[in-house]
């Protein structure tokens, strides 16, 4: 089939995937043509993720079609989908460290003769390669490891022109380059287009996207939400397809007072606006994935040594360990909960009662009985599905295990919650009890038995003290919903913290994009 | 012990524990129980008389002693590779006391002094996986070389002689061993295991053990105190591979800087045939004793069978790698 110009090289039609109960893909079209920079954007869990894996052969589509250069397109893995000519340059970049330049770009297609690699020929595609993306500056025999993210990425869609791709798929290029690194970027994506690839152009940064993309195409809560040319729309026009709906009612707000100050952090970053948590109030951090959150919240509760500025929790100024921020009255949620926020092997009560074992027996002995009451009674509290405390914590479902988590911070009965994106990847119905958990908790009725139980009145705790929660979330419906206060977080630098009433999810997505509102 | 615990049954609480105790030591015991079936079969009832009973329990006494301090490195997701030397220094300087003071108070001394040494060996090897960061395999790797290189250079390269006391008679045999007379080294290893099983079990010390093994970062975030926990468990398996020491030295009578060359990997086994797993989180006193009965069981029952040793470590090699993978089917 000859190939017109404009014509679609890679299209996709009512492209579908389910997981478990989640719609991740309901009926999503998209379409790039050949010399065409076209880019996905979305929120987070928008689906932009499920898209470029089933894109990228990670993931099979459950229904839809897609087709590249007009014929049927279902790569198997993504090596297949590589062969065909689909090239994924990812955030996070797959190369070979340890191993030269020309060593990567070759990678997987070595020339060989008679199970012989062939180093001439391996330098001269190399060369090729890096000559074609205006690089010829790299050399084929430097270590990868050794380059700068920027080098490395150019190493990267090196490899992918040698490899003959036809459709170049870009996930966030820029969040890990400096200001003339994105420039320069820009004008390789350029050249690209003008020798008649195809590229997807995936950012958060919806500045860049107006940039650099000739369409754009929207994505909202798995479908399509719109999309068009970028020439004759504007930034505010794409955050507003973005966000789409208002608040339903998943969220509780009981009357707040915000009490003294419990929690103040100032001047970790250069420009960065202090931030104090006060009693009683929920302060939100809103930004973009890589923005810094984690490494702010990480840093307050001592997983990582403070650089810069000040921190101060209650009376205490110096810098603490987690251990000690514990002991202080502050409890973390991780927001990696498989690899950090619990132990899969160890069960239920275990996982609960970790970080305060101490009034569990006498002197560092440790009750079975006694942890079996205590993980009985938030287990009750929060209703966690499960058949027993001692059941593995990783036999429970992800809204389950998440309250498992969650009940850590309860049965300790800290005074500061840091939660770090509580409900991402939970079902609906256990957000709804997290959202109504936390303003529980911080109107003070929080520890308070729904029907009191017999012999469990000895622990009985937070009840009548509240407390305060500060909360990470990339999702800001919920931000809007629970918080008293949000502040944006973008590229390291933390904003002011403004009453939630002086937010909307468009202007918290301005914000977060660096995009100055106008 | 199964029945035992279908005693505790009736009450549905002590059942849920006592599932979640023992689940994992079901595949060792029963393992246990058939190997020590085939070679009763193979040999005859006199396979289960008393002295042979207790010959076994002897032959097995050093790694049961090193291997409880194993099992607590390995549900830390730890590894200590140098507890054979360990035991070969805690004899040499066991023999260098003795020579000094041989009464009754000096043998005392003498084992203090070699469980210390162990301590210390192990103190070594905690502070150099918790301050340089480096993976506990080479780490002591090098201390198994460094510490039978001290335990080499201590003794002059010799096999020190030492004067007759009462550690010698730690594992003299009791001629048969009438009802419960059985040598005071066996009861020393009983109850080290108990002390162990229930520091394991039942104290805070032991679960962050099981925390940091399943999940350090987990046990971070939960202000788990990682470094001197590890320090701690490096500390108790040093002094314990040391105990084991005294065994050893109760054995040989003689302080030798050369012996237990490799014991560290019999001790090893018994931890992983016990169900220990050296990704950490797992592990019990209960699975590893039974892991070094098996051995033990095999190996004199090949020598009493006639079987050559030939046989013998083709049949331990093939259990270690039968009863891992086992386990990771069950688990599955």
């Amino acid at each position: 089939m000859a190939e017109a110009v404009g014509a679609p090289r890679f299209e996709m039609r009512g492209v579908g995937k389910t997981f478990g109960a989640t719609v991740a893909l309901d009926g999503v079209d998209f379409a790039v043509a050949s010399g065409e920079v076209c880019a996905l954007v979305g929120q987070n869990g928008a689906g932009k993720s499920t898209l470029m894996a089933i894109l990228a052969g990670a993931l099979a589509p459950d229904r839809g079609e897609m087709r590249l250069l007009g014929d049927p397109y279902r790569p198997r893995d993504p090596l297949d989908a590589r062969r065909a000519g689909v090239a994924m340059i990812y955030q996070e970049l797959s190369l070979a460290p340890h191993l030269s330049v020309m060593e990567n770009i070759v990678l997987g297609v070595e020339p060989v003769r008679r199970g012989l690699v062939l180093r001439d020929r391996m330098r001269e595609t190399a060369e090729r390669a890096l000559e074609e993306l205006g690089h010829a500056d790299i050399s084929p025999d430097a270590i990868v490891g050794g380059l700068s993210p920027a080098a490395q990425q150019l190493v990267e869609i090196a490899r992918a022109l040698a490899s003959g791709c036809r459709v170049l798929v870009l996930d966030e290029p820029t969040s890990s380059l400096g200001h003339a690194d994105v420039r320069a970027l820009f004008e390789l994506i350029a050249r690209l287009k003008t020798r008649g690839l195809a590229i997807v152009y995936i950012s958060h940064f919806i500045e860049e996207v107006m940039a650099i993309a000739d369409r754009f195409v929207v994505l909202r809560d798995g479908r399509n939400a719109g999309g068009g040319a970028i020439a004759g729309t504007s930034a505010g026009a794409i955050v507003s397809l973005m966000v789409g709906r208002g608040l339903d009612d998943l969220y509780h707000r009981g009357a707040r007072i915000a009490g003294e100050a419990v929690v103040t952090i100032e001047d970790v970053a250069p420009g960065s606006a202090p931030l104090t948590l006060r009693r009683g109030e929920v302060v939100g951090i809103a930004g973009l994935v890589g923005a810094g959150r984690t490494r702010l919240m990480r840093t307050l509760f001592g997983l990582e040594p403070v650089k810069r500025g000040r921190i101060t929790v209650g009376v205490y100024s110096a810098p603490a360990s987690p251990h000690e921020r514990w002991q202080q009255g502050m409890g973390m949620l991780s927001e990696d909960r498989a690899g950090e926020g619990l132990a899969a092997g160890l069960s239920v009560a275990d996982n609960m009662t970790l970080s305060k074992l101490a009034p569990l027996g006498p002197a560092g002995v440790v009750l079975p009985s006694k942890q079996e009451t205590a993980a009985r009674r938030w287990i009750d509290r929060l209703d966690i599905r499960c058949g027993h405390p001692w059941q593995k914590v990783h036999e429970l479902s992800g809204g389950n295990q998440q309250k498992v988590a969650v009940a850590r911070l309860l049965y300790h009965d800290v005074d500061v919650l840091v939660l770090d994106e509580p409900t991402r990847g939970i079902d609906v119905a256990s957000k709804a009890q997290i959202y109504r958990l936390v303003d529980e908790l911080v109107c003070g009725s929080g520890g308070s038995e729904r029907a009191a139980l017999p012999g469990a009145d000895a622990e009985r705790s937070c009840q009548g003290r509240r407390k305060s929660v500060l909360l990470v979330s990339s999702y800001l419906p919920e931000l809007l919903g629970v918080c008293d206060r949000i502040a944006v977080m973008s590229r390291g630098r933390l904003g002011p913290a403004r009453p939630v009433e002086e937010w909307t999810e468009h202007s918290l997505l301005m914000e977060a994009s660096g995009t100055r509102a106008s | 012990m199964d029945r035992a615990l279908a005693a505790d049954g009736s009450v549905g609480n002590a059942r849920v524990v006592a599932a979640r105790r023992f689940a994992d030591e079901r595949g060792v015991l029963l393992g246990l129980a058939v190997v020590a079936l085939v070679f009763g079969a193979l040999i005859g009832p006199q396979f289960f008389s008393a002295g042979n009973l207790e010959l076994m329990a002897r032959q097995t006494v050093i790694v049961c002693v090193a291997a409880l301090g194993m099992t607590m490195v390995v549900v830390s997701g730890g590894i200590d590779l140098s507890v054979g030397s360990v035991v070969a220094l805690s004899t040499v300087v066991t023999a260098v006391v003795l020579r000094h003071e041989s009464s009754a108070a000096g043998a005392l001394g003498a084992a203090l002094a070699a469980v210390a040494a162990g301590a210390l060996c192990g103190v070594l090897n905690g502070v150099l996986v918790t301050q340089l960061r480096v993976v506990p395999f080479i780490v002591t790797l090098g201390t198994m070389l460094l510490v039978r290189g001290a335990a080499k250079g201590l003794s002059d390269e010799r096999r020190l002689e030492a004067p007759a006391t009462w550690l010698n008679d730690l594992l003299r045999t009791t001629q048969g061993g009438r009802g419960l007379f059985v040598p005071s080294g066996i009861w020393i290893t009983a109850a080290l295991a108990v002390a162990v099983a229930f520091t394991l079990q039942y104290t805070r010390f032991g679960r962050h053990l099981f925390a940091i093994g399943s999940s350090e970062r987990t046990a971070r975030l939960c202000g788990v105190r990682i470094t001197r926990t590890k320090i701690a468990v490096y500390t108790i398996a040093g002094a314990l591979a040391a105990t084991a020491g005294l065994m050893a030295f109760s054995k040989l009578s003689v302080g030798d800087p050369t012996v237990a060359n490799g014991l560290e990997l019999d001790v090893i086994a018994a931890v992983i045939i016990g169900g220990g797993s050296l990704l950490g989180g797992k592990g019990s006193v209960v699975g590893t004793i039974a892991g070094a009965a098996i051995m033990a069981i095999i190996q004199i029952g090949c020598s009493q069978q006639g079987l050559p040793n030939w046989v013998q470590q083709i049949v331990t090699g093939t259990i270690i790698v039968f009863a891992v993978a086992l386990d990771r089917w069950r688990s599955r």
